[in-house]
C-alpha cells in the first residue's frame, strides 16, 4: 500500500483520487466541490458524477471523461480500479484499488443508512481502508431521518403564518430533504433557491422522487406563508432570506447534533439529517471491512485513530490539503 | 420532562425576545406543580447537593472510554451537551414529568447516587438528559435572564414588572403566594426583607469620552475601588451572616467577621485581607477564598476585614429608597455605635472636576486600589446594573507584548473557535508561558487568530495546539504576582488580549527577567 501517498496520489501511474488542483488523471468519488474540481485532463468517475460535474462546471471541465459502472473494472498498467456505491449522494462511489493481491479501498464520503436518492452503500472487504471521519466522535449518533423530517412537517402545520427556509447543500442534501418530505406524504410544491434548480432537474430526470418544485420568484411575500423553501446554507444569512414572511430558519445537517453549533449559526429548527456515516457506522465499517490498516482522511480524526489503536489496527491520519474540518459538504 | 426540555431547547435556539416570552408564557399557563419547578429552575433557585460537574464526569467515565469522552468534550465545549449526546443507548422507561423526576432525585440516598442517577440518565432522551444535567449543574445559559422570566409573568397576568421585582427575592418554592396574587386571588405577598439577601447595586464601566461630557462632577461622590470581594453583611442582635455577591452564604469561611460584629443593619462592602485596615493584595485574599472553613492559623496569617460602602437597613428600617448621601449618614452612625476592628468605612475622595479625579484613579500609594467608583449622590439603592447611577473607572491596565504559544478551543458560545490563548516571553533562547487569556479580542481578531492556529499548528497535546511562534499579542492585565505554581514564576490577574501586534518581530519581545524587573517581582 506504499503505492499511494498521503495526498491520495499514485506516483507510479500518475493517478490522483479527488485532487484539489488540475491533474493528468483524476478519479473522482463524487460531485461535491471539495472532491470534484475543474480542469483535469482525464476524469474517471460514475456517469452521474460526470453529469454533475458538467452541470456545475460546464461540458469542458475536463478534456476526457471515462464513465464507469459500479463494479466495472478499469485497469491502468498493473493497477485495477473498481467503483462501488458509497451511499453519500447520487453517483457517489468508493474506489477499490487492487495491486499485487493488495486490496485498498478509499471510501470517499459515505453513509451506511438507507437513502432513496442514490444507490446504497456497499461494504467492500479490503486490506487497507482509507476512510473519511467527518463525524468521527462518539457524540455523533444520527437519529432516524424520518423523525427529523417530521419535526419540519409538524412545525409547518403549527406555524401557519411563517415560512420555513431549510438550509441544505445544493447537491445531494437538498434533494434528499425533498425526497424525505415526499416519503412522509408531504405533497405541496417545494420552493427552491435558484442555485438548486439545475441539480433538482437532474435528479428528477434520473427518476429520483423529489416531487413538484418551483424556483422562488418575486411573488407577493404572503404567498410563501406556510411554504417550505430550500436554499443553500450561505443564502440563510444573506439578504435573500429576509424577503420572506416571518421565516423560521432550519438547517439539515449532521452538525445540527450539537445545539451550540445550531445556536451559533442562528438556526431555530435544527434537523439532524446527514449524508455521512455517524460514529457507530464508521466503527462498523472499519470492523466489517476486515482491513488491518486504517488511514483516516478529513474530519475529526483524533478519536477514530485512538479507537483503531485500541483495536490493534494500524492507524494514522492523513491530512489532505484544502479539506479542513467543518467546511466540507 | 419532555415538555420542559423542549421549552429549554426552543428557548436556546430562538433569537427573538418576543418568541421567548411567548414560549415561557405558554409553559406558565399550565397549572400544575411543574410550573413551580420550572420557575425555580429558570431563576436558578434549585440545586442538588450531590450532583455536581465532577460527579457527572465520574458517571460518564463509567459508561464510555475516558479519552473518547475528552475528545468529544473538547469538540462540543459544553459538559451537559457532551454527556447527553455520548451517553450510550437507553434502557427505555416511562417518561416522567418534571416534578416527579426532581422529587425522585432529591430522595436518592448519597450512597446510592451513582447507581440511581445512572439509571435515570439512561432512561431519558438526549434532550431530556441535556435538560436534567443543566438543571443539576445550574447556570442554564439559554439566553433567558431572570428579568425576562419576570417580564413574561408580568405580561401574562397584567401586573407591573416593578411589583414583581420588589418581592422576587422573598419568594420561595412552590410560589403559591406568587401565583395566587398574579391571578388576583390574594393580595401581594408580604416578605420580611431583613432575613433575605438583597441583590446588590452594581456599577457600569465609565466611557471616558461620552460619559464625562454629560455628567456633572458636583453631583457625584468618588471612592476607591478596592480589589477584594464584594459582600453583604447582615447583622442583627441574634445573628450575623455574610453573603457573596451572588447571594451565597459564606459565613463559615470568615468566622472572625461573624464573631466580632455587633449591631442591627445590612451592610454592603468589600471583604479584604489586611491588618489595621491596611489592605493587602488580592493574591493574599485568594488564600482565604473557596474554602468552607478557616483554621486559626490561616486567620492569623491572612486576617480579613470589611470596608463598608453602603447600608441597606438600619435597625429594621429600609433605607434603600433614600439617597446615597442620606444613607451614608446612617452608615457613619452604625460605625460609631458598633466600633469594631473588623469594619471600617470606605473614605470619600474630594474632587471638583473629572480631570482632578484622574490622578486618584491612577496614583494611589501602594497600588492596591483598582481605580475609583463614581456614584450619584442622589442614587437610591437599586439592584442590578442600572445605567446612570454608579460607575467604575478602572486604572489603566498594565501591558506586555508576548508571543502566542498554544491555543485551545473555547467553551459555550465560542466553542468552535480556538479562543483560549497561552502566551509567553523569552527565557534565554526558549519561550516560557506567562499567562492564558480568553477575552479582550474583537470578533474579527478572533477569526484571524482561529484561522492562523488551524493553519499553523506544529504540535498537538490532546486538545491543546502548539503553533508557529510568530504572532505577538499585546496583553493587558490588572496585576501580576509571584507564583511558585507556574514555571515562569509569575501569575497574572485578569489577562486579556488587547490587540495583535502585527508590526513587531518576535525577537523584540522581552525576557522573563526583564518582565519581572518591570513589574517589580522578585
Amino acid at each position: 500500500m506504499d503505492f499511494i501517498n498521503h495526498q491520495l496520489f499514485i506516483k507510479d501511474i500518475n493517478v490522483h483520487i479527488d485532487p484539489i488542483f488540475p491533474k493528468k488523471t483524476a478519479i473522482i468519488t463524487h460531485g461535491h466541490a471539495d472532491h470534484a474540481r475543474f480542469g483535469h485532463d482525464h476524469v474517471i468517475a460514475t456517469r452521474q458524477t460526470i453529469d454533475i460535474m458538467k452541470i456545475r462546471y460546464g461540458d469542458k471541465c475536463a478534456k476526457k471523461f471515462t464513465p464507469l459502472k459500479y463494479g466495472q473494472k478499469y485497469s491502468i498498467k498493473n493497477y485495477d480500479f473498481t467503483l462501488y456505491p458509497a451511499g453519500h449522494i447520487l453517483g457517489s462511489a468508493q474506489v477499490l484499488i487492487e495491486k499485487d493481491n493488495h486490496r485498498l479501498v478509499i471510501t470517499g464520503d459515505y453513509k451506511v443508512g438507507k437513502d432513496e436518492t442514490c444507490k446504497n452503500f456497499k461494504l467492500v472487504k479490503c486490506d487497507t481502508l482509507i476512510t473519511e471521519a467527518t463525524f468521527g466522535l462518539p457524540i455523533f449518533q444520527h437519529p432516524d431521518p424520518k423523525d427529523e423530517i417530521q419535526k419540519l412537517i409538524q412545525s409547518v402545520k403549527i406555524n401557519k403564518h411563517n415560512c420555513h427556509i431549510v438550509g441544505a447543500y445544493a447537491l445531494g442534501k437538498a434533494q434528499r430533504v425533498m425526497n424525505l418530505l415526499r416519503q412522509q406524504n408531504y405533497t405541496e410544491t417545494i420552493y427552491i433557491h435558484g442555485s438548486l434548480e439545475k441539480l433538482c432537474e437532474y435528479y428528477s430526470k434520473e427518476k429520483i422522487n423529489i416531487g413538484k418544485f418551483e424556483k422562488v420568484s418575486s411573488k407577493d411575500e404572503s404567498f410563501y406563508e406556510s411554504k417550505i423553501i430550500i436554499a443553500p446554507p450561505s443564502a440563510l444569512k444573506d439578504r435573500w432570506s429576509r424577503r420572506f414572511p416571518n421565516p423560521i430558519i432550519c438547517m439539515a445537517s449532521g452538525w445540527m447534533t450539537v445545539k451550540q453549533r445550531a445556536k451559533q449559526q442562528g438556526i431555530e429548527l435544527p434537523l439532524v439529517i446527514s449524508d455521512h456515516s455517524d460514529w457507530n457506522e464508521l466503527l462498523d465499517t472499519i470492523k466489517k471491512s476486515k482491513a488491518k490498516n486504517i488511514l483516516i482522511t478529513h474530519g475529526q480524526e483524533d478519536a477514530l485513530v485512538y479507537y483503531c489503536k485500541t483495536q490493534n489496527l494500524l492507524s494514522k491520519p492523513l491530512s489532505i490539503q484544502g479539506r479542513s474540518d467543518e467546511e466540507i459538504e | 420532562m419532555k415538555k420542559f426540555s423542549s421549552l429549554l431547547h426552543n428557548l436556546i435556539l430562538t433569537p427573538s425576545r418576543n418568541t421567548k416570552i411567548k414560549l415561557l408564557q405558554d409553559y406558565f399557563k399550565t397549572l400544575d406543580i411543574n410550573r413551580a419547578y420550572a420557575l425555580a429552575i429558570l431563576s436558578n433557585q434549585l440545586s442538588f447537593q450531590f450532583i455536581k460537574a465532577s460527579k457527572l464526569r465520574e458517571l460518564v467515565y463509567e459508561q464510555v472510554d475516558k479519552h473518547l469522552f475528552d475528545f468529544s468534550y473538547d469538540y462540543v465545549g459544553d459538559l451537559a451537551e457532551t454527556i447527553s449526546l455520548i451517553w450510550p443507548t437507553k434502557i427505555g422507561g416511562r417518561s416522567k414529568n418534571l416534578s416527579t423526576l426532581i422529587e425522585n432525585i432529591k430522595e436518592i440516598e448519597k450512597s446510592e447516587i451513582n447507581k440511581e442517577f445512572t439509571k435515570i440518565l439512561s432512561q431519558l432522551s438526549n434532550n431530556e438528559r441535556w435538560t436534567l444535567i443543566k438543571i443539576c449543574t445550574g447556570g442554564l445559559r439559554i439566553g433567558v435572564s431572570e428579568r425576562l422570566v419576570k417580564t413574561a409573568l408580568a405580561d401574562l397576568y397584567k401586573k407591573s414588572i416593578n411589583e414583581i421585582e420588589e418581592i422576587w427575592h422573598g419568594l420561595q418554592f412552590p410560589y403559591h403566594n406568587l401565583f395566587q396574587w398574579l391571578k388576583n386571588e390574594t393580595s401581594k405577598p408580604k416578605i420580611d426583607f431583613r432575613k433575605l439577601f438583597h441583590p446588590m447595586m452594581l456599577a457600569n464601566p465609565v466611557d471616558e469620552e461620552k460619559d464625562f461630557k454629560k455628567l456633572n462632577a458636583n453631583e457625584f461622590q468618588a471612592e476607591y475601588k478596592w480589589d477584594g470581594i464584594r459582600v453583604q453583611l447582615m447583622v442583627s442582635p441574634k445573628s450575623v451572616s455574610l453573603y457573596s455577591r451572588t447571594g451565597e452564604n459564606i459565613s463559615s469561611a470568615f468566622p472572625e467577621i461573624i464573631e466580632f460584629t455587633r449591631g442591627d443593619a445590612v451592610i454592603d462592602g468589600e471583604l479584604l485581607v489586611g491588618k489595621n485596615f491596611k489592605p493587602h493584595s488580592f493574591n493574599d485574599l485568594q488564600q482565604r477564598l473557596n474554602r468552607k472553613k478557616a483554621s486559626k492559623d490561616l486567620q492569623g496569617k491572612f486576617p480579613v476585614f470589611i470596608r463598608a460602602y453602603d447600608i441597606l437597613f438600619y435597625k429594621g428600617k429600609d433605607l434603600r429608597k433614600l439617597f446615597l448621601f442620606e444613607r451614608r449618614k446612617y452608615l457613619e452612625k452604625f460605625q460609631k455605635e458598633n466600633k469594631s476592628n473588623k469594619i471600617d468605612i470606605s473614605s470619600i475622595i474630594k474632587f471638583s472636576t473629572w480631570a482632578e479625579l484622574t490622578k486618584y484613579k491612577n496614583n494611589f500609594d501602594d497600588d492596591l486600589n483598582e481605580g475609583v467608583m463614581i456614584k450619584l449622590k442622589n442614587s437610591e439603592y437599586l439592584p442590578g446594573r442600572k445605567k446612570g447611577y454608579w460607575y467604575k473607572w478602572k486604572k489603566n491596565p498594565k501591558l506586555v507584548d508576548a508571543i502566542l504559544m498554544y491555543a485551545q478551543r473555547g467553551h459555550g458560545k465560542r466553542s468552535s473557535y480556538y479562543s483560549d490563548f497561552t502566551f509567553g516571553v523569552w527565557k534565554k533562547n526558549e519561550l516560557v508561558p506567562i499567562g492564558k487569556a480568553y477575552s479582550g479580542y474583537t470578533d474579527k481578531e478572533l477569526l484571524v487568530l482561529d484561522k492562523f492556529i488551524r493553519n499553523n499548528t506544529t504540535n498537538k497535546f490532546g486538545p491543546v495546539r502548539e503553533v508557529k511562534k510568530e504572532i505577538i499579542l499585546e496583553v493587558a492585565f490588572d496585576d501580576v504576582f509571584p507564583s511558585n505554581r507556574h514555571k515562569s514564576g509569575v501569575a497574572m490577574r485578569f489577562p486579556r488580549i488587547h490587540r495583535i501586534r502585527w508590526d513587531k518581530p518576535i525577537n523584540e519581545v522581552i525576557s522573563i527577567e526583564e518582565f519581572k524587573k518591570e513589574f517589580k517581582i522578585s
